[in-house]
């Protein structure tokens, strides 16, 4: 038996007086697509936060690869090969597309300052290096149009793209997409199954994700997590989960007693 | 009109992406090194302050307007570089070691000062700045044995192998050469991983840490090497002053410095020159204008800064991209003329504002 990808443990976290994740534990193993569900507010994003580390949870802990990552910062999570998008889009906004994606490929900087700033021989082959690893992306999610387009100016379905490039340039172990079908239309959320699809199968990378359209969650997810009010309700394949009486109790409503 | 056919990734990263900048740059370069033979000694001595302000600029610029940490002290910063320089200077310290001092003192400065940027964004970190600001201007009235207090401090000539470069010739020559490979640097800086780290943490703290962008070293970094091209400034700005009092870096410095890089255009680095550039031929073409208008208007009190505060106004209002955005314009106009149109640089509203996570 190999060891899960992530494993989470027992994880709670309490805002306040609210218990937004509470005793939530399930391990995703290499090269699968694990979908989170479940209502707004069921702590699905939050979970999210937890596994990159911008949130400490209160109780429990997240292990990769058999290491705890709940106690690093952010950006050495992130190091570890944990790449993820944002519900909202946090792209930078004031930077070409181009710009953007090669920011993914700063984990594997080996330059300082100083040499930057003197821009040295090996400052300059590590940029035609990366250009060319991002150029692979820009290929891979057909970008060649954007390449050189200021990020605020793009329609809002381009930009769900060039975030999901951004992540995919970090070259990941582990891809944690939020919710990428929001806000696209029904052509485009077929593009982003069908990427998701090759970035399992040809890139290899494993894949946790949150959606709320099930026929996306159903067509590329192995297994689901359904969540409501920070705890679990079930695991399991999508046809298991979404035939789960309490997966439609809450999403619809409760029979009234 | 033109069009650049790219065929290596190299195009993108040279400092001169076609011949048309490297001709133009060099046609620059030419009038610099022409300027003294052309230009009175008095507008010389005006473009050598040119230079040192675009060197504070400079690295305003970096902090400000590439890492989004907008510093209300960074006349402090001018302060430590000018007194170190001075006071090393009358200890005998050759100037090629003293220079790099001075940048030394107020990078470690800024580091110091930076250390609040980790935990204060925004207005409470400009906030922050500005206190310190106030608390240095009073350190260097205090420290009367290395500042000569609030009666000022002389400072001797400037003696490089031997050639004076307190002649105001040379010294142009002096404070080119150092701009010039300042911006270089910076330049170098912002095609690179640092530079890209930067425009990250401005736009987005949050996804740039899920980047793998370690936030506290590089808002450390953004303070301590704008901080330091603020101390090179400040060296060369002792020797060009040559007494420096305690209320020359005062918060109005600060302000001022603020206000060039925001004229010259945030975001670029042809603004950190532009800005100062403008600050000192606007107020000369005042000055001048003055003495055309009647006597009743044109010896008014006040005139002056009335007249130059309502400019700085009408660009700020008129012109948010500041002059490197109107200079923009201007060249797209040339490039595709006659197929201009007005509303070419007019940003789409962003439809959906993110909500960012705190």
């Amino acid at each position: 038996m190999t060891t899960p990808m992530l494993e989470a443990v027992n994880l709670s976290v309490r805002f306040g007086g609210l218990m937004a994740v509470n005793d939530v534990s399930f391990s995703v193993w290499p090269n699968e697509v694990f979908s989170l569900i479940g209502p707004n507010g069921a702590g699905k994003t939050t979970i999210f936060n937890l596994i990159s580390a911008l949130y400490r949870p209160t109780a429990g802990e997240v292990r990769f690869e058999g290491e705890v990552i709940s106690r690093m910062p952010p950006h050495v999570v992130a190091r570890h090969g944990i790449a993820r998008t944002f519900q909202n889009i946090e792209l930078f906004e004031h930077a070409t597309v181009l710009q953007n994606l090669l920011v993914g490929r700063h984990c594997h900087r080996h330059t300082g300052w100083w040499q930057d700033m003197l821009f040295t021989g090996s400052v300059r082959r590590a940029e035609l290096e990366f250009r060319r690893q991002v150029e692979e992306v820009i290929e891979f999610l057909d970008l060649q149009h954007y390449r050189d387009s200021m990020v605020a100016g793009l329609p809002y379905g381009v930009r769900k793209v060039v975030e999901l490039a951004r992540a995919l340039s970090m070259r990941p172990r582990l891809l944690l997409l939020d919710e990428p079908s929001s806000g696209l239309n029904t052509e485009e959320t077929e593009d982003m199954g069908f990427w998701i699809e090759d970035i399992k199968q040809d890139l290899g990378i494993t894949v946790i994700m949150v959606e709320h359209d099930m026929g996306l969650v159903s067509r590329v997810s192995d297994r689901v997590l359904a969540l409501n009010l920070g705890e679990v309700l079930t695991l399991g394949t999508p046809e298991e989960v979404q035939a789960h009486p309490g997966v439609i109790e809450a999403y619809l409503g409760g029979v009234e007693a | 009109m033109h069009f650049i056919f790219k065929t290596r990734y190299a195009q993108d990263i040279n400092l001169f992406r076609h011949g048309g900048q490297t001709f133009w740059y060099a046609a620059l370069a030419l009038a610099l090194v022409a300027a003294p033979w052309l230009l009175s000694e008095y507008t010389l001595s005006q473009f050598t302050f040119i230079g040192i302000y675009a060197i504070v600029c400079l690295g305003l610029m970096l902090l400000a307007g590439f890492t989004g940490q907008v510093s209300l002290g960074h006349a402090g910063f001018l302060a430590m570089g000018a007194y170190t320089e001075a006071y090393l200077q009358a200890n005998g310290w050759p100037f090629m070691i003293s220079l790099p001092m001075s940048a030394l003192v107020a990078g470690i400065t800024g580091i110091m000062i930076g250390l609040p940027a980790l935990r204060v964004k925004g207005m409470y970190l400009s906030i922050a700045t500005l206190a310190f600001g106030f608390i240095l201007e009073e350190v260097v009235v205090q420290a009367e044995s290395i500042t000569g207090g609030n009666a000022g401090r002389q400072v001797g000539a400037l003696i490089i192998g031997g050639i004076n470069f307190d002649d105001g010739v040379n010294f142009y020559f002096l404070v080119t050469g150092i701009a010039v490979l300042c911006i270089l640097g910076v330049l170098n800086l912002l095609r690179s991983p640092t530079g890209r780290a930067f425009v990250a943490i401005r736009d987005s703290e949050v996804s740039a840490q899920s980047m793998g962008i370690n936030l506290a070293h590089y808002k450390t970094t953004a303070f301590a090497i704008s901080a330091a091209l603020a101390g090179i400034a400040g060296a060369l700005y002792a020797h060009k002053i040559r007494i420096i009092t305690p209320d020359q870096f005062g918060f109005l410095q600060s302000i001022e410095l603020l206000m060039m890089v925001v004229i010259g255009g945030l975001g670029s680095i042809q603004g950190a020159i532009f800005g100062p550039a403008f600050w000192f031929v606007v107020q000369q073409f005042i000055v001048t204008g003055k003495d055309w208008l009647p006597p009743a208007i044109g010896q008014q009190t006040g005139l002056q800064p009335t007249i130059f505060g309502i400019i700085l106004i009408a660009i700020v209002l008129f012109e948010p991209m500041g002059l490197y955005g109107r200079w923009l314009k201007f060249r797209t106009f040339l490039e595709i003329f006659p197929f201009y149109r007005k509303g070419m640089f007019k940003r789409q509203k962003s439809y959906m504002k993110s909500e960012r996570m705190k």
